[in-house]
């Protein structure tokens, strides 16, 4: 068990460190979200007072769209020179591999929400009323079950040739349950309506996570074994 | 090397004329036995297609599941085929359920669509499927694409109760609550023919599928055989 921890931080660590080096996902990312944004505006008119309506849908937009570019690279970046073969072959578990990846994708989102969201607060003028704990408590677990379900397809779609096309497919209809009881969730804790209708929706999110957790963890080695 | 390919002529016959004359009872059923309901009138009658084939939709899915839970126990060809016909079916009839389901609500709720738990999990189930048979048509080996697309149906088939759950959640308006009694709706309930119709309805449509899966198989079946045949045959030229 505790092997497979040391090994899945050993495999984040260099995801990270090989991320760190050029930058470039998570730049791409971020300036995809703020076009993202941008292209919101005009759908949905800012100065407009509705707009409050569509700002917990927007958290979520962002975060998905960037974050399937970033899940894109996430697999198929270690098909070049085999590295995928190598991380196969090498003496480790699937599973760290896969917890591993889950790490990594995880901060890298993280880091694109941290700076796309306030963008997008500050573009539409939004005034953060909401409670702040309740919120991040939200953001961190519709983006831990988006990342536990992406990284799983990620590694599947990587076997096709079209890997980049695939995974939105794929990964969207999964996403729609944890969609809705995020949004929903946001929009509560946004509106500083009763806190406990959002609980229920964590708790949703929550078995949502693990239950899937639990199922990618065990199904991942299958998606290893391929080819 | 040859695949054999069972003889199972007489099962698929057996169904096959079981089949035909249900299908004619059932259309009687339908269209001349059962009570015409009185506020939709007519209308309603669309009800049993599309009780029948949303029943199926659900049905095919799950077999989708469980036989990818028997091609990752142990890969076996016809397992792999059963699970993508299935698949093939279940689209299908996911499609006629939305179709019929929208003529239905047009006539009765005066709207094509609404986004109500039951719709909204049967168009997810649309969407699992078409993604699942996409996972299907990669290139590569048999065996590496029955363990993704195993992975991904079984991955498909524990998300279709959340959606149910989560979508429940989120707003129940409009659909009646047949059987039982909803919460905020007075359970409808059926006069007893028009529940036998039902239930009849449902026995044939489900008999069309079992008739399907079966005849799908054995069609894919001798396409691998062809496609062996042709591999021998161009590699005894070649030699």
């Amino acid at each position: 068990m505790k092997t497979i921890l040391v090994d899945a931080l050993t495999i984040a660590a260099k995801d990270i460190r090989s991320e760190f080096k050029t930058k470039q996902t998570i730049s791409m990312m971020a300036i995809f979200a703020a076009l993202v944004i941008l292209v919101f505006s005009f759908a949905f008119d800012p100065t407009n007072n509705t707009v409050k309506a569509v700002i917990p849908g927007l958290v979520w937009v962002i975060t998905v769209f960037a974050g399937i570019l970033g899940l894109n690279r996430s697999f198929t970046s270690e098909l070049e020179n085999d590295c995928l073969t190598g991380l196969r072959s090498g003496p480790i578990e699937a599973a760290s591999i896969y917890l591993g990846k889950v790490m990594a994708n995880f901060l890298i989102v993280t880091i694109v929400q941290l700076i796309s969201i306030p963008v997008l607060f500050i573009l539409f003028n939004y005034r953060f009323t909401g409670s702040f704990l309740w919120f991040v408590l939200i953001i961190f677990a519709g983006t831990l079950g988006f990342i536990i379900v992406g990284t799983f397809l990620s590694a599947l779609s990587a076997n096709a040739k079209n890997s980049e096309m695939l995974l939105p497919v794929l990964l969207l209809p999964l996403l729609s349950p944890l969609m809705i009881a995020a949004v929903q969730a946001t929009r509560v804790a946004l509106e500083n309506e009763k806190i406990e209708n959002a609980v229920a929706w964590l708790q949703l999110m929550s078995a949502y996570d693990l239950l899937f957790f639990a199922a990618c963890l065990l199904l991942f080695e299958f998606i290893m074994e391929g080819s | 090397m040859m695949m054999k390919i069972k003889n199972s002529g007489l099962i698929d016959r057996i169904l096959f004329y079981i089949l035909v004359p249900a299908f004619f009872i059932n259309l009687y059923l339908i269209f001349i036995w059962s009570p015409v309901e009185r506020v939709m009138g007519d209308v309603q009658k669309i009800f049993y297609f599309h009780v029948g084939t949303a029943w199926v939709a659900f049905l095919a899915f799950f077999i989708v599941g469980f036989y990818s839970v028997l091609t990752l126990i142990k890969p076996k060809m016809e397992r792999f085929i059963y699970a993508g016909i299935s698949a093939e079916i279940g689209v299908l009839f996911t499609t006629l359920a939305l179709m019929t389901g929208m003529i239905w609500g047009r006539a009765s709720w005066n709207t094509w669509w609404t986004w109500e738990p039951r719709l909204i999990t049967t168009l997810i189930l649309w969407f699992i499927y078409v993604a699942y048979l996409f996972v299907r048509k990669m290139e590569g080996s048999w065996e590496k694409i029955a363990k993704l697309s195993s992975v991904f149906g079984i991955i498909g088939v524990i998300n279709v109760p959340i959606v149910f759950m989560a979508t429940r959640w989120w707003n129940t308006k409009l659909h009646p609550v047949v059987f039982g009694e909803g919460k905020d709706q007075s359970g409808g309930g059926m006069e007893p023919e028009m529940l036998i119709t039902m239930l009849f309805s449902i026995f044939t449509i489900t008999i069309l599928y079992v008739l399907l899966l079966r005849k799908g198989a054995q069609i894919e079946k001798m396409r691998e055989v062809i496609k062996k045949a042709k591999s021998n045959i161009i590699n005894k030229l070649a030699s």
